[in-house]
């Protein structure tokens, strides 16, 4: 009982949350209220039992990203821009598609059902397995690292590649940004200024 | 029952604090509004790991306070400085 209020509360304040970064024209407020948002969310997922989900939430959501939407932030203005249009049939696009993914979750089985297709899979299986073949006591580990274990690899050489290349864009090290870079030194002092690129070069990485 | 009486007040001041968040004249109020927030809900989960008898939800609440710690770090440590003078000012 008690975990079902927690859980209207939570939904609830996720509501009154997106509704104030819909309104709000500050972008730093729009920035602090979307970690708030993931908060919430991870607990939400808390109160769940979904602890892995919640943890990637909060890590992502709420301490990772925030900081990259303020890394890009000192790029753009304080406010967002004031003319802001309110496209009707977006409006209408969005109802539909609310209301039809609100009808198809009534077909979906209820919380915790353990009859419901995802739990009379696979799921006995690695459940009964997975310790004495593995011997890693969280199923949810054992089922990332050793059944999907190419899988996972695959999936973290995309974030990483990812990551690198976002790094590579934010510090500024591509190629035209360093040929710009040469350039404004070259005319600085102007006596050897196809030198002057290919020392840069070398120099920034 | 006091348990619930301790979510009852977490969630007025969650309420509370999304209000402040929203409205803040200056960025900073917003700052400290979202910390607190983190910070409620923190205490949300451990009293919940409390009352369903289950002490490993305050780890999961040692990693929120470490990532919400360093959220604000982050917020502080980009914050365009000029700007939060003119908003001062406002």
């Amino acid at each position: 009982m008690v975990e079902f209020w927690v859980n209207v509360f939570l939904v609830s304040l996720l509501v009154i949350i997106t509704f104030n970064i819909m309104r709000n024209k500050r972008l730093i407020a729009i920035v602090a209220l979307s970690g708030a948002y993931s908060l919430t969310a991870a607990a939400i997922f808390v109160n769940m039992d979904a602890v892995d989900v919640a943890f990637t939430e909060a890590a992502v959501g709420s301490g990772i990203s925030t900081i990259l939407f303020l890394a890009a932030l000192r790029y753009l203005p304080v406010e967002e821009a004031h003319e802001t249009r309110y496209p009707i049939w977006s409006l209408a696009l969005c109802v539909i598609v609310g209301v039809l993914l609100i009808i198809a979750a009534f077909a979906l089985p209820e919380f915790g059902d353990p009859n419901a297709p995802a739990h009379v899979h696979v799921a006995p299986r690695y459940i009964a397995e997975s310790y004495p073949l593995f011997h890693i006591p969280n199923v949810v580990t054992n089922v990332l690292a050793s059944y999907r274990g190419f899988d996972t690899l695959g999936e973290t050489v995309v974030v990483f590649t990812a990551g690198i290349g976002v790094i590579l864009l934010l510090s500024g090290s591509t190629l035209s940004m360093r040929l710009k870079d040469a350039d404004t030194k070259s005319e600085e002092n102007s006596d050897n200024a196809s030198g002057d690129i290919v020392k840069n070069s070398g120099d920034d990485t | 029952m006091m348990f619930v009486a301790v979510l009852c007040a977490c969630a007025i001041c969650i309420i509370m604090l999304v209000v402040r968040a929203s409205k803040g004249p200056s960025a900073f109020d917003r700052i400290l509004a979202v910390n607190s927030i983190g910070t409620l809900i923190i205490l949300g989960i451990s009293l919940h790991g409390f009352a369903l008898g289950r002490p490993e939800f305050v780890d999961i609440s040692i990693l929120y306070a470490i990532l919400n710690f360093l959220g604000t770090l982050a917020i502080l440590r980009f914050y365009p400085v000029p700007d939060a003078s003119e908003e001062n000012k406002q």
